[in-house]
């Protein structure tokens, strides 16, 4: 159904055969990828099957052996992750990828600060700090996370849920195009995780693709359009949620059962 | 959004929040501890006070004079440069071994440059400066793209660097009369200016400046900001896009060039060119960093700690030989500061969570 699908709507996001080894280990093995317009693209698949290696491949931190990448059609060759965040495909990474020691409006701007205007900007590179606070703080306030008081505090000081919020704000902020989340409510309690499910409807109605790999099946079957079940390094099957079961999803992970049927790319 | 939720995840209600009783406990530690936290010049900065207050009591007006106070500065100036330099190095976790060799053959570089080949001054200081830079460089990218331990990289050419210069330089040096004779910039930074009491060298001037220049640049660019978060954690200051390398290459380079300039000052200061002088600029450099406060795990601390480190040194030289002691107990109470620093340093890491 997939590829049907495919045939009447351009991917956003695809892949095609990409292959990485390291060593003698085979991570991705002629993998495919497709993410389409406004979805969520759960992510599952067993430890070690892959899936961080293929978000690698995807968000520019890895290149591949070979195999292409392509973004709204056009082939794409990210060599680091600062051009695939160009291109408008931001990553929240397992770790985060925040500077403990720099401040939330530091964070958030990391890589591609805002300078003053003017001859201080351009000659003396003084950073536009007032701004950049005013910004995030907006940003924050327009997804929920203003709960934060001090926008110049540093990021050690805030807990797992906020960081997790600073992470995906940033990302939301800047990804035009698509957003991927590694693992984005795994260091979560109950209550954080509602509130990164609902981050990710709110970033989802603005337009903006999402890919969410997570273990947490409730999570992905609550939020995912469709799943990309990962299996041995390569795209297994991808499933509808609505129209199968967790332990099915579970199963085809696993190996404990074989996708069948015209249903399956 | 959805929903206006007053529980939304980032705030953490007191009640709600298990293991708090370290922070009812210790209210006053730990409130001492966040602000260090946040102003990490603030130990460096009050030992300094603290220690010029004490020896001004004990040694009255001989030590509390601005001729005396402003000794203590011409004496740091050398390693005070130095000092912003492997404060640079070691904000990216990174160090520096090798600063002194690099000061040392700058010096001689421009030197040898005016006296064996005849070349214009301006041009023999250039050449010098580029050298350091490009000393720098070369341990900028044996640390950023081969990927070797700055420790390991700096050993090894602070040892090729240092046996460079004396395989140049021929272990010749280049007399002072000579120098203020034919080529009298070299000793530019040598040179004297009073306000009332207080003497001044060009030096002195310089490593203020130098020390403001930096502490701009951290503070208010994204290159500094940068530098903070390649010496925090460098795999997420990569994936959040910056240029790690860059950054690294760029620090250490720089560190060079400062080198270089502390080269030109150290000219300036002993009067002639030695092949042989500054060998412990290195240790000390480390030395008044560390007491300075900056952390040697990197993205912690502040370029004016260094320069407060670099004087506290100095206070402690020159009020201890003037109190008349044997000078290994200015060592002895600088190996106690270094390790109390480290000690301050780790106690506040642990605001951290």
């Amino acid at each position: 159904m997939d590829q049907k699908g495919g045939s009447l709507m351009t991917p956003i996001l695809s892949a095609r055969q990409i292959t990485k080894k390291f060593g003698r280990v085979v991570a991705l093995d002629n993998c495919d990828f497709d993410l389409m317009p406004g979805e969520v693209l759960g992510v599952i698949g067993d430890n070690g099957a892959g899936k961080s290696t293929l978000i690698k491949a995807l968000s520019g931190a890895l290149r591949p052996d070979h195999g292409e990448v392509r973004l709204e059609g056009e082939l794409v060759q990210f060599h680091e992750p600062l051009e695939a965040r160009r291109a408008g495909i931001e990553t929240v990474y397992q770790n985060l990828a925040l500077s403990p020691a720099l401040s939330i409006a530091d964070n958030m701007f990391l890589g591609r600060e805002i300078r003053k205007p003017g001859p201080l900007g351009s000659v003396f590179r003084f950073l536009d700090r007032s701004e950049m606070e005013a910004q995030s703080r907006a940003l924050l306030t327009e997804l929920g996370l203003l709960t934060i008081q001090n926008i110049g505090q540093t990021v050690e000081t805030l807990s797992g849920g906020q960081r997790q919020g600073i992470a995906v704000a940033r990302a939301a902020a800047f990804g035009s195009k698509v957003i991927i989340m590694d693992e984005p409510t795994a260091a979560l309690g109950v209550k954080e995780s509602r509130r990164v499910l609902e981050l990710i409807r709110d970033v989802q109605s603005k337009g903006i693709s999402i890919v969410l790999i997570s273990h947490n099946m409730p999570h992905v079957f609550e939020v995912a359009s469709r799943i990309h079940i990962h299996r041995l390094g390569k795209r297994l099957c991808i499933i509808d949620p609505k129209k199968y079961e967790m332990s099915d999803a579970v199963a085809f992970m696993t190996g404990a059962k074989s996708p069948e049927g015209p249903d399956f790319a | 959004m959805t929903s206006g939720d007053q529980d939304s995840f980032a705030v953490e209600h007191p009640d709600d929040t298990v293991a708090s009783f370290e922070e009812e406990g210790n209210h006053f530690a730990n409130q001492v501890r966040n602000w260090l936290h946040q102003t990490p010049a603030a130990v460096p900065l009050i030992v300094l006070v603290i220690s010029t207050i004490v020896f001004g009591l004990v040694l009255g007006a001989k030590f509390f004079s601005p001729f005396a106070l402003t000794l203590i500065l011409q004496q740091v100036a050398i390693v005070g440069i130095v000092a912003l330099a492997q404060s640079l190095v070691i904000l990216t976790a990174g160090i520096d071994l090798s600063v002194g060799a690099i000061m040392v053959f700058s010096s001689v570089i421009m030197g040898q440059f005016t006296f064996r080949y005849g070349l214009p001054v301006e041009v023999s200081v250039f050449c010098g400066l580029f050298a350091g830079t490009l000393m720098g460089a070369i341990n900028g990218i044996l640390v950023a793209i081969v990927r070797l331990p700055p420790f390991i990289v700096t050993l090894g050419t602070w040892q090729i660097f240092l046996a460079a210069n004396f395989l140049y330089s021929e272990n010749e040096t280049i007399r002072g009369s000579d120098i203020a004779d034919q080529a009298p910039l070299l000793q530019f930074f040598g040179e004297k200016f009073k306000i009332g009491g207080a003497v001044f060298t060009y030096g002195v001037v310089l490593m203020l400046l130098l020390a403001v220049v930096l502490a701009y640049m951290l503070r208010f660019t994204a290159w500094g900001r940068h530098v903070y978060a390649v010496g925090d954690d460098p795999d997420a200051a990569e994936l959040s896009g910056v240029r790690t390398k860059r950054v690294l290459i760029s620090v250490y380079a720089l560190s060079g060039l400062i080198c270089a300039v502390a080269g030109w000052v150290l000219i300036g200061r002993i009067g002639s060119v030695s092949p042989t002088s500054g060998q412990l600029a290195n240790i000390e450099a480390i030395t008044a960093v560390v007491i300075g406060g900056i952390s040697l795990f990197g993205g912690r601390g502040s370029i004016l700690g260094s320069l407060c480190g670099a004087l506290i040194v100095g206070v402690f030289s020159l009020g201890l030989r003037m109190v008349g002691t044997d000078p290994q107990w200015t060592y002895l109470l600088i190996g106690l500061l270094i390790i109390l620093a480290v000690g301050i340093d780790q106690w506040i890491r642990k605001v951290a969570v």
